[in-house]
């Protein structure tokens, strides 16, 4: 068949498969017709279909790339919406914190386990050589910070955990959202560096946190110190530790990618620890709230604070260890 | 000409399920660094306007503003390309959409691992080990596309569609190969450049395919080859 003839006879098939493209393109609007939109349902699949049929026939007649390259750009847009991922968004979310995110952080257990000893080794030795050498704070943070951190956690404050009086709980939330998290999503990605780059941030991090609290304990402000971290630091500690087994899942697989090609290892890591950051990140945001709108309240007894410490450790664990074990298997 | 033999091209081929092959023309760099440039300006002036409002409310506006520059950094790429078919303003401004590397739309899952790991491929400063990787990698893919098995592509294939002949264009009667379509067409993208004499000696190399062919004929042929439609 020449190419007129070709043209003429499917031009209307081509133009009723573009003009669905050009509906389907716009998304679902209010007065859209319903009627319309179950037709493209139904028909779509076999139009597409003969236009993947159309395209092999132009290329294996030799017709003008120019017809070619107008069927391989249908047959492509087609390809997109005929295999686009369907995801029922609410279910989807309900199913991740019931199922997914724990299981993920069960599966990955040993990596899990080695961010942890990465980030608390440091940070227990850090406090251990401080609280002996209180100068080997200055080692680490510079002289002007750690004063600035012992007017946060002064106990004539009537706001704990900031620098000013003055700041609200709204700028602590929206400082502790952007520079949490951005470390947290920092620690994952320096896994790409064959994991030091998570190593690093899980180290340094470690070591920075013990010796401000060896510091400030040593300093006379426990009583001020403790009761502020006491609330968010379940979220905050495990959720870092969360992001640096992601990071170190990567790194691994970058270093040992097994049977496979080196990137498609990183690839099937990277969507194996997929739930892991989504999850550590709900946990920061978790933490954010806490941080700044119940650590640094003055108001509730020691006592009242470190219980909704030990509680939320506790139910933090129990979540990750517990949750969803029955269908966590496919 | 035969068109068996591999040819250096930047067409990233896609194997469907229909059993027909589809072409994508992958992007390089510059387009990517404009399309990152548009990106960047728009989120500039946003947080410029962010700032200028928020500063009306004090403490709280700074809070507020703090989680604009979050999701600029974080969220804007995510978003945009998982709701805005594989691009971003700046992408779709230059005519660029990411997607899996399979031909699938760009997911949560891609998009997230591949504007996350962005955080490695700006290392150590102005995007040297995402240069370095678009240049290594076969498919121009910087480390987050190469860890997410995602691509970068135009939207659509660059069709010469502007060449115009006298007397519009005319059909091939016979059946081309590829090879010879394209140097139809880059014949009749240079004529203007080279003298009479050259064209028509140029044209005359195709007479063992096309019989009785001269210039302004094939000048006509590249304008139906590259999507003209006879008038």
């Amino acid at each position: 068949m020449k190419q007129e003839a070709f043209e003429a006879r499917y031009a209307d098939t081509w133009e009723q498969l573009e003009e669905w493209m050009a509906v389907l393109a716009k998304g679902r609007r209010r007065g859209d017709d319903p009627a319309e939109r179950r037709t493209i349902g139904r028909e779509f699949p076999a139009l597409y279909r003969q236009i993947c049929h159309h395209l092999a026939l132009a290329r294996a007649r030799r017709y003008s790339t120019g017809l070619q390259a107008r069927l391989n750009q249908l047959a492509l847009d087609g390809h997109q919406h005929m295999y686009r991922a369907r995801l029922p968004f609410v279910s989807a979310t309900i199913k991740f914190f019931a199922n997914d995110f724990p299981a993920a952080f069960r599966q990955q257990w040993r990596f899990m386990l080695a961010s942890h000893l990465v980030f608390y080794l440091p940070f227990a030795l850090m406090a251990l050589a401080v609280a002996m050498k209180p100068e080997l704070v200055y080692s680490l943070i510079e002289p002007g910070q750690v004063s600035m951190m012992e007017e946060m956690y002064d106990p004539a404050n009537d706001k704990l955990g900031r620098e000013r009086q003055s700041d609200t709980d709204l700028l602590m939330f929206g400082f502790y959202i952007y520079n949490n998290i951005s470390i947290g999503f920092q620690t994952f990605a320096g896994g790409l560096l064959f994991g030091l780059g998570t190593v690093f941030y899980l180290v340094f991090n470690g070591l920075y946190f013990g010796a401000v609290a060896a510091h400030l304990t040593a300093a006379g402000f426990s009583s001020t110190f403790w009761t502020f971290v006491a609330g968010h630091s379940a979220f905050e500690l495990t959720a870092i530790a969360i992001f640096g087994g992601t990071g170190l899942r990567i790194g691994a697989s970058a270093i040992a990618p097994g049977q496979k090609s080196r990137w498609h290892a990183i690839r099937d890591a990277a969507r194996e620890i997929l739930p892991l950051v989504y999850g550590g990140t709900a946990l920061l945001v978790g933490a954010a709230f806490v941080e700044a709108f119940w650590s640094s309240t003055t108001w509730p007894p020691p006592m009242v604070k470190y219980s909704v410490g030990i509680g939320l450790w506790i139910l933090t664990f129990a979540y990750l260890l517990l949750m969803g074990r029955r269908d966590s298997r496919p | 000409m035969s068109e068996s033999r591999h040819l250096l091209d930047t067409t990233h081929n896609i194997a469907t399920p229909e059993g027909v092959e589809l072409k994508l023309p992958v992007a390089g760099l510059p387009a990517r660094t404009l399309a990152w440039l548009v990106d960047a300006l728009i989120k500039l002036v946003g947080l410029f306007v962010a700032a200028t409002v928020l500063a009306l409310m004090g403490e709280a506006g700074i809070g507020l503003y703090l989680l604009v520059l979050f999701s600029a950094f974080w969220l804007y790429n995510v978003l945009f390309e998982v709701f805005n078919r594989g691009a971003t303003p700046g992408k779709r401004a230059l005519g660029l959409r990411v997607m899996n590397t399979n031909g699938t739309p760009v997911g949560w899952a891609g998009s997230t691992i591949r504007n996350l790991l962005r955080a490695v491929d700006v290392l150590p400063g102005c995007y040297l080990l995402g240069f370095l990787s678009v240049h290594l990698s076969e498919r121009f893919q910087r480390l987050g596309d190469l860890a997410a098995g995602t691509i970068v592509v135009h939207e659509t294939p660059a069709a010469n569609l502007d060449l115009k002949a006298d007397g519009g264009p005319l059909p091939v009667k016979v059946p081309l190969s590829a090879v010879e379509q394209q140097a139809i067409v880059s014949f009749a993208e240079r004529a203007p450049r080279i003298n009479a004499e050259r064209v028509d000696e140029l044209a005359e190399m195709l007479e063992p395919v096309i019989a009785g062919v001269d210039a302004e004929q094939l000048k006509r042929h590249a304008a139906w080859i590259a999507g003209g439609t006879q008038s």
